[in-house]
């Protein structure tokens, strides 16, 4: 669709005047209904942040007094720190995998013409539309035929199928809004293609695959369902969560939980600053 | 393997085509194998779980490679509730996180886009339910929703809720803690694409007299489309597969088990097999047969 001229179809002066009074009414219902819904998102967050700050004794639910002793104990609580440790490697292992693997399929199809394409997007795309569940009970059947000992590693072998796809879609984004003339410029150069690739081609591709490896691990580590289905009597994080849920969460879990929150809206934040520090500095020289 | 023949790309005019067949090939290759070993073959593997027979004077767990097409038929009829149940609720998850989603994406899209700060803040705030566990904000919720919490207390001092009611353990609270979990996943979509929306389609909209209602179904509406598609799938999916809001520790109880729950029991805890098998082959062929019909009949095949 294209957008027809529209600003010459009407240059009376009532047009532009018109929308105004409508809008002092209409317009700060949006922005108030607005707040209110992202206000609603943050509730559970909140709560969780205010409850790793209880003081309570087994479980963390009415309010009992203020205290630091949780943040500063984390890993006196059982079994916790062991299982977050164990989130953090597989997220870790996962995510170094499906990177690599996602990364390179992602250029292959974005630069390459072969047979079976459609089926091998098909085989990329079915994975993010298959409930969880399936994936997980799909791995766990697969396991028990083979014979094979749930714990750590087929975790890791779960978390690296799905991420991949997350993997293929974050980088071939980047890998088209490539340019392909600066390659052939380098290669018109005499670089070598592995100089092309890691001279050229990569370092452009890093902020996607820096993207898609944040998003995998965001994935991995918060991933529960699939994890229960495969991970035998190994812990993560979230599966450290469910089995306390059935007699009540340490606030300590809170603790972690609040920690990563930080971390994480963090790293989101300095991200956001450092683009758009770039962009106004591509701008200036624009 | 037929990768043999990969014919040149149009960006490739100066490299023999057999040369970049083998670097297509090295590059699929490892990946492609693992999505095969990791996603095609369990899904097989769960296909034929779903057929077998119990081993006749054999332990609990222990099953014999059968064709018995009954297992479908007795679980699907065992579990018709719980079928029932993932559907309709991820339904009404996604029709709700749809109203709740839209007007925000339309701001941060739309309205906002003067100011490019503000914009990427309140995303940051939509997606920062993401950064913290899944399972605890579903758990918040429950204490939130509890008999104790002063939001129960006030329903029922102002009578909305009767004096013996519950909130959690109820259909309300699962279909809240779905939507809740979800409305994200919907509102990324809708703001990519509304943020793209052309502006003058909407004035184009008043100047032929529509009033605002009119110009929002008429325009916005329509090409928001794909916004629209992808935000529903993305929340349709997860929610009916899921069952942690179902669940009896966290929103719901023994009478709102979704399908989810009865594959994690069957499998995990009762070690029937075949039964969670068939139930997630039924699932996910209803899934994808539900999906396949809904893009094909919005017009956007190509979306996949």
């Amino acid at each position: 669709m294209t957008a027809p001229p529209l600003e010459t179809s009407n240059p009376s002066p009532e047009r532009a005047a018109a929308p105004r009074p409508r809008r002092r009414f209409a317009g700060l219902g949006l922005p108030i209904y607005v707040t209110l819904a992202l206000v609603f998102l943050l509730i559970p967050i909140a709560y969780t942040f205010v409850f790793s700050f209880n003081d309570s004794a087994k479980s963390n639910i009415a309010w009992r007094g203020f205290t630091f002793d949780k943040w500063l104990t984390v890993c006196n609580e059982p079994g916790l720190c062991e299982a977050f440790g164990n989130s953090i490697l597989v997220g870790v292992v996962a995510t170094a995998l499906a990177t690599a693997l996602g990364t390179a399929i992602a250029i292959a199809l974005v630069r390459y013409r072969f047979r079976f394409r459609s089926s091998i997007s098909l085989l990329l795309f079915l994975p993010m539309a298959t409930p969880e569940v399936v994936l997980g009970a799909g791995l766990a059947a697969q396991f028990l035929a083979l014979g094979t000992q749930k714990g750590i590693v087929t975790v890791i072998l779960a978390h690296t199928m799905f991420c991949i796809s997350f993997v293929v879609v974050t980088v071939k984004a980047r890998v088209a809004s490539l340019d392909p003339a600066l390659e052939e410029a380098g290669r018109d150069l005499y670089g070598s293609p592995a100089q092309v690739f890691w001279r050229i081609t990569f370092p452009l591709l890093l902020p996607g695959i820096l993207a898609a490896a944040l998003l995998s691990f965001a994935l991995s580590f918060d991933d529960f369902i699939i994890t229960n289905f495969n991970s035998g009597a190994v812990d993560t994080f979230p599966k450290f969560i469910y089995i306390a849920a059935a007699r009540g969460i340490p606030a300590e879990a809170n603790v972690v939980a609040s920690a990563v929150f930080i971390i994480a809206i963090l790293i989101v934040v300095v991200s956001q600053v450092s683009r758009s520090a770039r962009q106004k500095r591509l701008a200036k020289l624009g | 393997m037929a990768f043999a023949a990969f014919a040149s790309s149009d960006a490739a005019v100066t490299k023999p085509p057999r040369r970049k067949s083998t670097i297509a090939l090295v590059l699929l290759l490892p990946g492609i194998l693992y999505m095969v070993l990791f996603f095609l073959t369990p899904l097989i593997s769960l296909v034929i779980t779903s057929f077998q027979a119990e081993l006749p004077g054999g332990d609990i767990g222990e099953y014999v490679p059968a064709l018995q097409w009954q297992n479908y038929v007795d679980s699907a009829s065992e579990y018709l509730p719980h079928i029932l149940r993932a559907f309709g609720y991820a339904l009404v998850a996604t029709v709700f996180a749809l109203i709740v989603s839209y007007p925000i994406a339309y701001y941060i899209g739309v309205k906002a886009r003067r100011w490019p700060l503000l914009q990427s803040m309140m995303l940051t705030l939509v997606i920062a339910p993401f950064f913290i566990s899944f399972l605890l904000r579903t758990l918040a919720w429950k204490q939130i929703l509890s008999d104790e919490s002063p939001v129960v207390q006030a329903l029922k001092a102002v009578a909305i809720l009767p004096a013996d009611g519950h909130l959690t353990g109820t259909p309300f609270a699962v279909i809240f803690g779905l939507t809740y979990n979800f409305i994200p996943f919907m509102t990324l979509p809708l703001y990519t694409t509304l943020e793209r929306l052309d502006t003058r389609f909407l004035e184009a909209g008043s100047d032929l007299y529509a009033n605002p209602a009119t110009t929002f179904l008429k325009v916005t509406v329509p090409l928001s489309m794909p916004g629209i598609i992808s935000g529903t799938l993305l929340t349709f999916i997860p929610a009916a597969g899921d069952y942690i809001n179902a669940s009896r520790d966290f929103l719901g109880s023994s009478k709102t088990a979704m399908l989810g729950n009865a594959i994690e029991a069957n499998f995990l805890t009762l070690q029937n097999y075949p039964v969670a098998a068939a139930l997630s082959i039924i699932l996910m062929a209803v899934i994808l047969i539900l999906v396949g019909v809904y893009v094909r009949r919005s017009g956007t095949e190509d979306l996949l």
